[in-house]
């Protein structure tokens, strides 16, 4: 019989902590000032969202996630937790967390929780994911949103920064996911997932990763040009732009059957993405701090 | 067709791990209940405030 822990693992608490933090950092940047107790209920919605999505997910998925080495131990193809629970459970906590959302800041902010969890569960789950190698690039929205979220909740508007915050999540997507099907490819041609590297071939799926990292490194220095971030976050940026467009490059010119630039790139792109947002975090918190004390 | 000459089936009973499971899965579901209650509560005051009484009767 499953137990709290279980359904807990439902929610996929390691993607729903990116969402806090990705959401957090919208929220803040943000020029809005939301009341702490309410941005801090509000976030707990976000998260919730996000994890009844990940519930969604595993209940549509549980087939394909029986197959793969990566996910064989969720709870529903263990045998701990029935399809229909999970699907009840992400069902209900998606309407619980967007009408929370919608009580404690505003309707544009639950509209687009909504439209994130429709998205990542509908488009991409049981559309996308195996219909097309274009699945993770425009299923990366769903993922990509949160910041805007959070700015939402924070302002009752989304303006272009917090689409710039969402592009950058965006464009990191393909490379970050394309990374590891290139040394999972067995487990997606298992489960008939229609992956780059198993449709296009590999070679192909390294040059598109080139691609990607080429313009997230542009893209990734941008908040500075547009006057949302500083000087530090511009380094920050800078260095591990360069750092992404290297690894990348390695992963390229590798050989066919080493996939230790592509492991090296996976682990550094999540480096690379929570270090960008916790620059401009940083950065907010030693202006906030600032406009108290002077 | 009729059921009706059919034994229902005793539920299986519950080992003791399971019904540990069962009773923490029971009180987490009473937390989260409870804390969600809480939370709607006070956003509501924190966002009505003091208005909550300037409404039509």
């Amino acid at each position: 019989m499953a137990g709290p822990g279980d359904y807990f693992a439902l929610l996929k608490p390691r993607v729903m902590s990116l969402v806090i933090f990705t959401a957090l950092v919208g929220m803040l940047v943000a020029p809005g000032k939301l009341d702490f107790f309410l941005g801090a209920v509000s976030l707990l919605a976000i998260a919730v969202g996000a994890g009844a999505s990940g519930a969604l997910n595993m209940w549509w998925d549980a087939d394909i996630d029986a197959v793969m080495s990566r996910t064989i131990k969720r709870p529903i193809p263990a045998g701990r937790v029935p399809r229909a629970e999970a699907a009840a459970f992400g069902g209900f906590l998606s309407v619980l967390s967007v009408a929370l959302l919608g009580l404690a800041s505003n309707y544009l902010a639950a509209g687009l929780l909504a439209f994130t969890i429709f998205f990542y569960v509908v488009i991409y789950s049981m559309w996308l994911k195996r219909a097309t190698p274009q699945n993770i690039v425009i299923g990366g929205a769903a993922g990509a949103l949160p910041p805007v979220v959070g700015w939402a909740a924070a302002t009752g508007t989304a303006p272009f920064e917090a689409w710039l915050l969402f592009t950058i999540i965006f464009l990191w997507t393909p490379p970050h996911f394309w990374a590891l099907a290139l040394y999972k490819r067995g487990d997606y041609e298992r489960a008939g997932i229609p992956m780059m590297p198993v449709i296009k071939g590999e070679a192909s799926t390294r040059r598109q990763i080139f691609a990607y990292a080429l313009i997230l490194g542009a893209v990734g220095v941008t908040p500075y040009f547009m006057g949302m971030a500083g000087l530090f976050y511009l380094a920050i940026s800078a260095i591990l732009g360069v750092g992404f467009i290297a690894l990348s490059w390695s992963v390229l010119t590798a050989k066919p059957d080493d996939y230790g630039p592509a492991k090296k790139l996976f682990g550094f792109s999540i480096l690379y993405l929570f270090a960008l947002f916790a620059a401009l975090l940083v950065e907010t918190i030693v202006k906030m701090g600032a406009g108290l004390y002077v | 067709m009729s059921d009706d000459n059919v034994e229902p089936h005793a539920p299986r009973a519950l080992t003791p791990e399971e019904k540990k499971q069962r009773n923490r899965r029971n009180l987490a579901v009473a937390l989260a209940l409870g804390a969600f209650i809480l939370t709607v509560f006070l956003v509501t005051i924190m966002r009505i405030g003091g208005a909550v009484a300037d409404r039509p009767f």
